[in-house]
């Protein structure tokens, strides 16, 4: 195949430089996937609605299965392995384990992803900052409302943290 | 099934000039490409039939950007839902823009999502063109051979159909700033709150002085092949006051609109709800 039809494509992923070789409209997720072997970025519906291949796209929140990678020439992408360097996100993660945020788990790490730059503009979110956040992650096993605890018990322990 | 990726190429247009040439070079072969929320998601779903080639314009600068003058604002083409939503003017008085932004998908989305990329989609149940019909929005459209401008409610001709040359692309969405004291109001109303295309969705706005309508705007979404201003039922309502003529105005509105039964909502729904919507909104002035 020509170099045309497969361009390379240099960006970083979670602050990593990274080059692959690829058609111009693959998407993100499934180079993430397959070829970074960075399989914490899930697949739900391929279609932008659940959100739970949600990573961050030069620090803003995308879906990555509606992102062509051509279009991730010289961006920085931060996936959920990167962000669980992060005290902050850390702190969400353990919250999702201990309230029973994350079940199938499935959607946690689009959740995190989510909630993470939620947490990130608001430390202390009301339950309408968390439902408008969320409102493009979808979950089918916990109602939401164990995800809602687990973001509002991770927000309080950071806020103490802070005031430490 | 999904789309074999080898069918379809897409290149990266450095400049505006590139773009240009590119979608002329070599007719109809080569399409815009922008935030990609809805073709990413046909080719998803093995559903993007139409052309092999795609331009991608998101590195192009001069498509970008809200420039605001006395008169007229004007939006850059790949200006997105997130930048619509964080101008300041477009908030004071253009707030039925932001608040179709802030409804369209999920955050992921609108940090995606392009005004332009939602004209071309033409999807009669888009958010945003019911409150671009509002404001008399018009487009610049943009060739090697030139520019002209269409006022938007001329733009859509049909199903899926524009007043758009395939070397053409729009470049900028221009809305005059007359509307300060005008009083708006806009209402999607789908499945959720959130992520929801609509089955009913109503942009209005009103210039009211001394009680009675001096101008006047009603425009619709999801009700017809395009999206729909209601130049009837505007006429109808100019000179009188807001809740003097709600009757007779929901009869127009009915008239003008012809809403079809999909897996969305059916006929006889959509046509009560958006003479519901209109009530809300003369009731209001």
């Amino acid at each position: 195949m020509s170099e045309e039809l497969r361009p390379n494509v240099r960006f970083t992923v979670n602050g990593k430089p990274q080059s692959v070789t690829a058609h111009p409209l693959r998407r993100l997720l499934d180079v993430l996937r397959e070829d970074l072997h960075l399989t914490g970025t899930k697949e739900g519906c391929g279609e932008g609605e659940c959100g739970a291949c949600a990573v961050l796209l030069d620090g803003e929140i995308v879906n990555s299965c509606l992102i062509p990678i051509l279009q991730v020439q010289e961006t920085q992408v931060i996936t959920i392995e990167g962000l669980a360097q992060n005290e902050k996100a850390r702190v969400l993660q353990e919250a999702f384990v201990e309230c029973g945020g994350a079940q199938c788990g499935i959607c946690t790490p689009g959740m995190v992803v989510a909630s993470w730059t939620l947490l990130e503009r608001n430390p202390l979110p009301t339950d309408q900052d968390l439902r408008n956040v969320l409102a493009g992650n979808l979950c089918r096993c916990t109602g939401y409302t164990r995800i809602f605890e687990a973001i509002k018990t991770a927000s309080g322990r950071l806020a103490q943290a802070v005031a430490k | 099934m999904k789309s074999y990726l080898l069918r379809y190429q897409m290149r990266q247009a450095r400049d505006l000039g590139e773009a240009l040439e590119m979608v002329s070079s070599e007719p109809g072969e080569w399409k815009p490409f922008a935030g990609g929320t809805d073709l990413m998601v046909l080719l998803e779903q093995g559903k993007l039939a139409h052309r092999k080639n795609f331009v991608d314009l998101m590195r192009v600068r001069e498509l970008r950007g809200i420039e605001v003058k006395s008169t007229h604002v004007t939006i850059g083409a790949l200006t997105r839902y997130s930048e619509l939503q964080r101008n300041a003017v477009l908030q004071s008085e253009f707030q039925l823009l932001c608040q179709a932004a802030s409804e369209t998908g999920s955050i992921a989305n609108q940090n995606r999502g392009t005004l332009a990329g939602n004209i071309a989609n033409a999807s009669p149940a888009a958010d945003s063109p019911p409150a671009l019909l509002a404001y008399d929005a018009e487009l610049e459209l943009m060739s090697h051979r030139g520019v002209r401008r269409v006022p938007y409610s001329r733009f859509h001709t049909g199903y899926k159909q524009m007043d758009l040359a395939s070397d053409e692309i729009i470049s900028r969405i221009r809305l005059p700033r007359r509307n300060k004291q005008w009083r708006q109001h806009y209402r999607k109303v789908g499945t959720r709150k959130a992520q929801a295309i609509s089955k009913v969705c109503f942009a209005g706005a009103a210039e009211v002085e001394d009680g009675k309508i001096r101008d006047i705007r009603v425009a619709l979404g999801s009700v017809a092949p395009t999206v729909l201003r209601c130049l009837k039922t505007e006429a109808l309502l100019l000179g009188g006051a807001g809740s003097s003529r709600i009757r007779e105005a929901q009869e127009q509105l009915a008239a003008e609109m012809s809403p079809v039964d999909d897996f969305r909502s059916n006929a006889q729904y959509r046509t009560r709800v958006a003479q519901n919507l209109l009530a809300e909104f003369l009731l209001q002035l």
